[in-house]
């Protein structure tokens, strides 16, 4: 995640398949498969063919709205006014010459409307909020005064249109302030100027500026044009902290009451005239070569447009596919199914997890990629009184963000195409469009509407590309949607990692060397053609050397599995599985040397250290020493990575054969905070799908396909399985920000199993596992 | 092709459908409500989740044929202003995160409190456990709909 624009250069030739260790040792198999009779794919109806006759609708006209956003040609806006009674607006700001651009984020127009650029996508993260926060504050206007737009990957919003790795506020804090700030400053001297005062007599409140001796004041829409003719500061005051009205504090964030009300428009809702509708067919077992397509019955339904081949590119890969046009997306989804496909699976379908897993398992004798060592770790291993070793299993996952991978391409004369889609790198979607289509950027634009769920999946651009593909070929704007089966089994997917752990430990049960061993398939590899396998991959080695436990001697690896298959990020990336093993292997350390594990975790942790602190924090607001009833147990464990950093205790009860998560007490630490109760969101949400992922089924193969196709199979936490969850934030200030989407995971599943062996004398050393059967 | 007179949020809307074409898709795609999203198509996650004669349904698998006749209810229907007890508790709460889910969890929760105004924790457990949330908003969503039920 932190290199993103790097990985996604897939201009290669098609890929050629080269599968190690699971080589066909069949002939290739020719399977007709039956898209009719998969039932499940689609739900339980059948062909439709449709027109309308709308009489009147109440609502807000989405065509309309689309097309009059699309004027302003700087990105799609969804403007609130709360001034208005609460009441959602819709305008068209920038409309003319009596608009004046301060930076490109900040615009003000002569009748006072201000707007705020977003250059970074709400994904639920809430940089809706926090992002333009940063602004605000410093210009001195609540966000109920401003319109947030979302920019769409132009060149003028420069480098930072993405999100990802945590990184929204953390990476933009002191530019936006200074944005704000230097804006505020032209003002103000617009003002001194105009009233011939003193500078140091004005200052800036509630989009004015005031001359404080006299009382008079000026709206910043008077001011505007004159201030946007001088020069910007290049070190504008900052504010001092204490005096910030919004920044650390918790501020409502504007586009709740859209996402409360259906008003959000994200990438699935976008429409354009003379939109059709595509559905894709491509093969579950991934990788297989289209053979032949028979789409007579498709091209008898009524509603289906035509039948093309189309492609899916994704990472190093690019696969075959089959786009089925309709007028309506339910004719497109009946024709997909009335297909009839005959793939060439190259050896494929022999691939399973168990063979898969067992391979893995082997492989942990290997030497393998050193990741870092330190003192003698062989020598002090081998003559440790006291000796562990122990090996730790995680899965695959997907994504499964609640709305479906989507796009609505337009390609037009001149080789010009507008894209409206859920996208977390807006300006990878301009450049990466540009690049694979060979037209120029300008000829790009992109309208990036709100994200239903992204964790990583959007992040790369293969769900993009193929609309624009479909659009260029049958010049037509084109909405294409997955179903959610084609989310399910097309992945990409967040790679398994396996743990081969090692520990020495003095006779009073200190630990004096360390080993944790990576035994999983490499994701960079699946992204980028030049990855280079010779090397460590640090994504699959995660943080797993940077833990703040003084160990004198430890040795770190790495054993890059082969997988054919893509994968990518997911939130909080490797550290999800890696964080597992380490802490629960920690805790057996701690056990072992008959210890308290928090104690034991305090003693070995870098002293000052903000481990330490959270360490010291959550004894103290999980009541860590207070008896718990009998049959319940807590756990510790808390992960330190690129993203920041959190620990969580969790308390569990036995019920029956199972277990109950009573509650999660979390600490995560931020340094400094823009919104807390945003922090605290991201926590407990990264909390739920920390706990998914410990507890659910997770992503299996057989037969070269995934075996789990929807929400019934590949089930994901439910309101009825949540449990309590606390979150305390640690924010002393100072100049390190730390991320809050992802540091809430990698603890959650160590510090359950750690409570689950506290209440049952239980070591769970694989996930998924079945909690209603410890 | 078959004639179909709705009532979606008071309005009527003739469409001409399948018969077995799923509400969720004339709602969206012809009569143009996009509030109510698309998740899995097979009554799995409850992002369609709409109200027929005030009963939550999953519209992403109910045929529109069942529709005719009756009340449809979506969640641009249950308030004109964002100021039903519901959608205010949800903005007091700051309920959701990347929202696509959240009209789902709304249309449930207005049906749950309307039957019963005083839900406890496993009541709120047996009627929203139909709707899925990938963000993981569910302890914000059951805080929210007590303040709801003091709003009502």
């Amino acid at each position: 995640m932190r290199n993103l624009p790097t990985y996604q250069k897939c201009n290669t030739p098609r890929c050629r398949i080269n599968l190690v260790f699971y080589k066909p040792i069949l002939e290739s198999l020719l399977i007709i498969i039956q898209i009719r009779n998969k039932i499940r794919e689609f739900g339980f109806f059948k062909t439709s063919q449709s027109s309308i006759m709308q009489q009147n609708t109440s609502t807000i006209d989405r065509r309309k709205f689309l097309k009059l956003s699309g004027i302003t040609g700087t990105g799609f806006l969804i403007g609130m006014n709360h001034s208005l009674a609460n009441k959602i607006v819709t305008q068209n700001f920038l409309s003319g010459a009596e608009t004046y651009e301060f930076t490109p984020l900040i615009n003000i127009e002569k009748s006072g409307a201000i707007t705020i650029f977003n250059t970074r996508p709400e994904i639920g993260q809430g940089t809706w909020q926090s992002v333009p926060s940063m602004i605000a504050e410093e210009l001195e206007v609540s966000l109920d005064m401003v319109n947030i737009v979302q920019t769409g990957g132009q060149k003028k919003y420069g480098p930072t249109q993405w999100v990802g790795g945590s990184s929204s506020v953390r990476g933009s804090y002191g530019e936006l302030r200074k944005t704000g700030a230097s804006t505020r400053e032209m003002l103000q001297k617009a003002a001194a100027t105009l009233w011939n005062v003193p500078f140091e007599e004005c200052y800036a409140e509630n989009a004015r500026i005031f001359h404080k001796p006299s009382g008079k004041s000026a709206g910043y829409g008077e001011l505007a044009e004159a201030a946007s003719k001088l020069e910007v500061p290049s070190s504008p005051k900052l504010k001092d902290p204490k005096d910030f009205k919004m920044l650390g504090k918790a501020t409502p964030r504007p586009d709740v009451p859209l996402k409360s009300s259906g008003r959000a428009i994200f990438g699935i809702d976008a429409s354009t005239p003379g939109m059709v509708y595509a559905s894709i067919e491509r093969c579950p077992v991934m990788g297989s070569k289209l053979v032949s397509f028979d789409d007579a019955a498709t091209k008898n339904i009524k509603g289906v447009l035509q039948v093309v081949k189309s492609e899916r590119i994704v990472g190093i890969y690019r696969y075959e596919t089959i786009a089925v046009i309709a007028e309506n997306y339910w004719a497109a989804l009946q024709g997909r199914k009335a297909l009839k496909v005959i793939w060439d699976y190259q050896g494929r379908q022999t691939f399973n997890s168990k063979n898969f897993e067992t391979k893995l398992r082997s492989m942990a004798s290997e030497e393998g990629l050193l990741d870092h060592s330190q003192g003698d770790f062989e020598k002090s291993f081998s003559s440790a009184p006291i000796k562990l070793e122990s090996f730790y299993e995680t899965p695959f996952v997907s994504h499964s963000p609640i709305e479906p991978m989507n796009c609505l391409a337009s390609w037009t004369a001149g080789n010009k195409v507008e894209i409206w889609t859920s996208t977390q790198v807006p300006g990878d979607v301009v450049t990466g469009t540009a690049k694979e289509f060979s037209i120029p950027e300008e000829n790009v634009t992109l309208h990036t509407l709100f994200n239903g769920g992204a964790f990583g999946r959007r992040l790369i651009n293969d769900y993009i590309y193929e609309a624009v593909d479909i659009s260029k070929k049958i010049k037509k704007p084109v909405k294409v949607i997955w179903t959610r089966e084609d989310d399910t089994q097309q992945g990409p997917f967040r790679p398994l990692t396996f743990s081969a752990m090692k520990a020495g430990l003095s006779a009073d049960g200190k630990a004096i060397a360390f080993q944790h061993k990576v035994i999983a398939p490499s994701l960079e590899a699946t992204l980028d053609k030049s990855h280079d396998k010779t090397k460590v991959n640090k994504t699959m080695t995660e943080a797993i050397s940077e833990q703040k436990y003084e160990i004198p001697n430890m040795k770190n690896s790495y054993v890059a599995a082969e997988f054919d298959m893509p994968l990518l990020y997911w939130r909080a990336v490797t550290s999800t599985t890696l964080a597992f093993a380490h802490e629960c292997f920690i805790d057996e350390m701690a056990v072992k040397a008959k210890k308290d594990p928090l104690d034991y975790r305090i003693e070995m942790i870098k002293k000052n250290s903000d481990a330490e602190k959270v360490l010291r924090k959550l004894k103290e607001v999980s009541q860590w020493n207070k008896a718990l009833p009998a049959g319940w147990g807590r756990g510790v464990a808390q992960y330190e990575f690129f993203a920041g950093l959190c620990g969580q205790v969790v308390e569990v009860s036995k019920k029956g054969k199972g277990i109950k998560i009573e509650k999660v007490y979390a600490v995560i630490d931020m340094g400094t905070v823009v919104n807390p109760d945003t922090v605290k969101g991201q926590v407990e949400g990264a909390i739920v799908m920390a706990i998914s992922a410990a507890i659910k089924t997770g992503i299996t193969f057989d037969k070269g396909q995934t075996v789990q196709t929807n929400f019934h199979n590949n089930p994901i936490l439910r309101i009825n399985e949540m449990p309590v969850v606390e979150v305390h934030i640690i924010a002393d200030g100072g100049e390190v920000i730390k991320g809050a989407g992802e540091p809430g995971l990698p603890p959650l599943a160590p510090a359950l199993c750690n409570a689950i062996f506290a209440a049952t004398g239980k070591r769970i050393k694989r996930l998924p596992f079945d909690i209603n059967n410890i | 092709m078959p004639s179909y007179t709705l009532d979606i949020n008071n309005t009527k809307y003739t469409v001409d459908v399948d018969q077995q074409m799923p509400l969720l898709w004339v709602i969206r795609d012809f009569a143009g409500l996009t509030g109510t999203k698309f998740g899995c198509g097979i009554a799995q996650c409850g992002a369609c989740t709409v109200h027929i004669d005030g009963a939550p349904v999953r519209s992403c698998s109910f045929p529109v044929t069942g529709a005719v006749g009756k009340k449809i209810t979506t969640i641009e229907g249950i308030s004109a202003n964002i100021d039903h007890a519901v959608q205010k508790a949800w903005i007091e709460h700051q309920v959701p995160q990347c929202g696509y889910c959240q009209s789902g969890q709304i249309m449930a929760a207005v049906a749950l409190l309307k039957r019963n105004p005083k839900p406890t924790d496993p009541d709120i457990d047996t009627a929203m456990q139909g709707i899925l949330c990938r963000c993981g908003t569910y302890q914000r969503i059951k805080n929210a709909i007590h303040r709801a039920a003091e709003l009502i």
